[in-house]
């Protein structure tokens, strides 16, 4: 057992490359001015820089977040840079004009962006720093009257949408990292699914960081019609260095009557090394609102990042409506993870289901933090937690923090929690019939982690069985 | 080491072992040959558990002398997935419950695992669904438990019955089955026995490790040993059972 805890913590990042691309980097620092220039250079109209200025001016107020269970040094906002883009060759007229550096780059991780070896059911939107550089797929989609591309694309060709829901779940004024997001995100996804319809393929974006002393501040905004039903995807990954980069997103969904939003994310982003050194620290606000009888579910694979900080949330408003929140965390090395989710019941008859679970390994610290809320007028309203912490080894944590706020006596909230651990008699089980250790923990933390995987898009969810296993494999004997 | 001169399939030769400071194992002598059956029987705290764990490379216990070998490979010098890859089976007195991993995912693994280590080809999932549920009926457990986590609630019966048909499955030369009737009630005692009885052939051995004479009578082993404070005390035929049940262990210790 001790040798695999060894080798588990000597596992390496796959994902570690760096491509060398020419950047358009604006200078270091957070100001006013560095606020109106990334408008500029993105042509924004006039409603966005305002959005964005009152973010930065009420982010000015506010004070960082200490209450959750993570320990970092403190982030210096004035030696980060704002906006990096990969400097075009040229002005891009399709998809094969894409610079062969950062298709390449896009091929290593897996995702293809060339016509003929692309996901045949996915189309996906390829972030790189701060911009979108490729969205697949983009013209079939349109003749459905799916609108799926960057959000810089949005904003030019449907700024009026764009107007109505930006800010509308995830309010400027929300969170300290929420706010410094509203005042200089620089790109990420938008989706529109039109009244009635069901997107006909998965939606996925991938983001990527390359460039150094960057932060990535990507926003994203789903809106599904009344009676529609889309399936999104999310990955993501970065280099190894030796700095810690900040990534804070914003994703907001609007789930509008009938509507059905599933939202899955595959999080893999570098980790930091063995001791701790580097790694992305990852502040993402998540919040989608669900109107009469829609459902908002999201599930997350969370295996990278130095520090996670994420809350991925449904507001239950309209009555009828349902939230869902699968979740796995893995935490190995010196990683903390502090995530879970908040179900706000405000309607009558809502739902909600919580399934939690958290791998800690090597040193890591794994956090589960969960509000559930029920309103005045949530007649009815049903809530089910489950959270379940599996620890392998003896120097990690699992922790576990329930917040149930119920106003409306005929509410009925459940919550199940266990603790448990890879035992010696579990793995000398396994290889005494005629399974290898590694195949052994692979094969255990996978089946802990069943109940959420299955929830998954059947082309993520055997992705993230290996993720599972390969950020706990090492190789034994 | 080559081909064992006598012919044995498994052969220890003065094993010593001990846990912590304690020495458990004080020199033990066995052979079995292929084909044979042999119950191990002795008081509880004799050694019997201990030795069974020695032999599939449960490393609570650490050796510290003499030698285990099947086939006339060196069994202390491999791990326990090896071991079994070499056809050592350990049919386990509690066995482990796996929360998530389904029961037949399991077995196909293991059985995979151990065909690639020999260099024989993998089994696709139809092909291993039909011998399945053929090994299935031979100890008539219901498919249901098929796709439940492994051994996850289920009752002591149907736990021992899953390790009976995790041998069957595996068809290993030499079976060790540890206690495998402790908390059986008769019915599930036959079902458990038949199975054994299924893999009995002039190729395999089985090594049955009890506290009580009942198995016996359903199957029915070649060899009795008697164990006591680490060692054989005492080796022979049917009538050593019969003699224990009615004099008790503390015949044996005298």
């Amino acid at each position: 057992m001790s040798d695999v805890i060894r080798e588990l913590t000597e596992q390496k990042y796959k994902y570690g490359f760096v491509t060398d691309v020419a950047e358009d980097r604006i200078r270091k620092g957070l100001d006013e001015d560095i606020v109106r220039l990334i408008s500029s250079k993105k042509n924004e109209p006039a409603f966005l820089l305002d959005f964005r200025l009152k973010a930065f001016r009420h982010w000015l107020t506010l004070e960082e977040p200490t209450w959750a269970k993570v320990s970092y040094p403190r982030l210096d906002y004035q030696d980060i840079v704002y906006y990096s883009a990969p400097k075009p060759r040229k002005k891009l007229a399709s998809m094969d004009e894409v610079d062969p550096e950062l298709r390449e780059a896009f091929a290593k991780l897996g995702i293809p962006l060339e016509e003929q070896k692309r996901l045949s059911n996915v189309a996906v939107d390829a972030v790189f720093d701060s911009v979108s550089v490729a969205t697949t797929f983009k013209k079939k989609l349109a003749d459905m009257g799916v609108i799926f591309g960057s959000f810089s694309d949005a904003v030019k060709e449907h700024p009026e949408l764009v107007e109505r829901h930006l800010g509308s779940v995830v309010p400027y004024t929300d969170n300290y990292f929420a706010t410094l997001n509203s005042a200089v995100f620089s790109d990420g996804s938008f989706a529109y699914i039109p009244k009635g319809v069901r997107c006909p393929m998965e939606l996925s974006t991938y983001f990527r960081i390359n460039a150094a002393d960057t932060g990535q501040f990507e926003r994203t905004l789903i809106v599904a019609d009344e009676g529609s039903y889309v399936s999104y995807l999310e990955g993501c990954t970065a280099p190894q260095r030796d700095q810690n980069q900040l990534h804070a997103a914003v994703v907001e969904l609007v789930a509008l009557d009938g509507a059905e939003i599933k939202y899955s994310t595959v999080q893999n982003w570098y980790p930091g090394d063995a001791e701790g050194k580097g790694g992305i620290f990852n502040f993402v606000t998540k919040r989608g609102r669900a109107m009469r009888k829609s459902k908002i579910s999201w599930t997350q694979v969370e295996t990278g990042s130095a520090i996670t900080w994420k809350y991925p949330s449904c507001i239950l408003q309209g009555d009828d409506s349902v939230g869902e929140f699968y979740s796995v965390a893995l935490t190995n090395h010196r990683q903390q993870a502090d995530t879970g989710t908040k179900m706000i019941h405000i309607g009558k008859n809502t739902r909600s289901t919580i399934v939690s679970k958290g791998i800690s390994a090597g040193r890591g610290q794994n956090t589960y933090r969960g509000q559930v809320k029920i309103g005045k007028g949530a007649e009815g309203a049903r809530n089910h937690s489950q959270c379940d912490s599996l620890l392998i080894g003896d120097r990690c944590g699992a922790h576990t923090f329930p917040y149930i706020e119920a106003r409306n006596p005929t509410a009925q909230v459940e919550h199940e929690a266990t603790t448990s651990k890879i035992s010696e008699e579990q793995l000398f089980y396994c290889r005494q019939r005629g399974i290898s250790e590694e195949d052994a923990v692979s094969m255990i933390v996978n089946g802990f982690a069943r109940q959420v995987l299955k929830e998954l898009p059947m082309e993520f969810a055997v992705e993230a069985q290996k993720l599972l296993g390969m950020s706990l494999e090492g190789s034994v004997g | 080491m080559s081909q064992p001169s006598n012919g044995a399939l498994l052969e220890v030769r003065d094993l010593r072992a001990r846990i912590d400071a304690k020495e458990i194992l004080k020199g033990l002598d066995l052979v079995v040959k292929p084909g044979e059956v042999h119950a191990i029987m002795g008081p509880n705290g004799s050694g019997k558990s201990t030795f069974a764990g020695v032999l599939a490379g449960r490393d609570r216990a650490e050796v510290t002398g003499g030698s285990a070998t099947l086939d006339g490979k060196d069994l202390l010098a491999m791990s326990p997935e090896t071991r079994a890859v070499a056809g050592l089976f350990l049919g386990f007195q509690y066995p482990v419950e796996i929360p998530g991993v389904g029961n037949l995912y399991f077995l196909r693994t293991a059985l995979n695992a151990q065909r690639k280590a020999r260099g024989e080809e993998e089994l696709d999932a139809v092909d291993f669904l039909g011998l399945a549920r053929e090994k299935m009926k031979l100890v008539e457990m219901d498919p249901a438990f098929m796709n439940r986590g492994v051994n996850e609630g289920f009752s002591g019966g149907e736990k021992k019955r899953n390790e009976v048909l995790q041998m069957a499955v595996l068809e290993p030369r030499l079976s060790i089955l540890d206690e495998i009737d402790s908390g059986l009630d008769i019915d599930a005692l036959r079902q458990v026995a038949r199975g054994v009885e299924a893999l009995r052939s002039p190729e395999r051995s089985i090594l049955l490790v009890t506290h009580y004479q009942r198995l016996l009578e359903y199957i029915v082993p070649d060899q009795i040993h008697v164990m006591a404070a680490g060692r054989i005390v005492r080796t022979g035929g049917r009538e050593l059972a019969l003699e224990l049940e009615k004099k008790g262990y503390a015949w044996v210790d005298s």
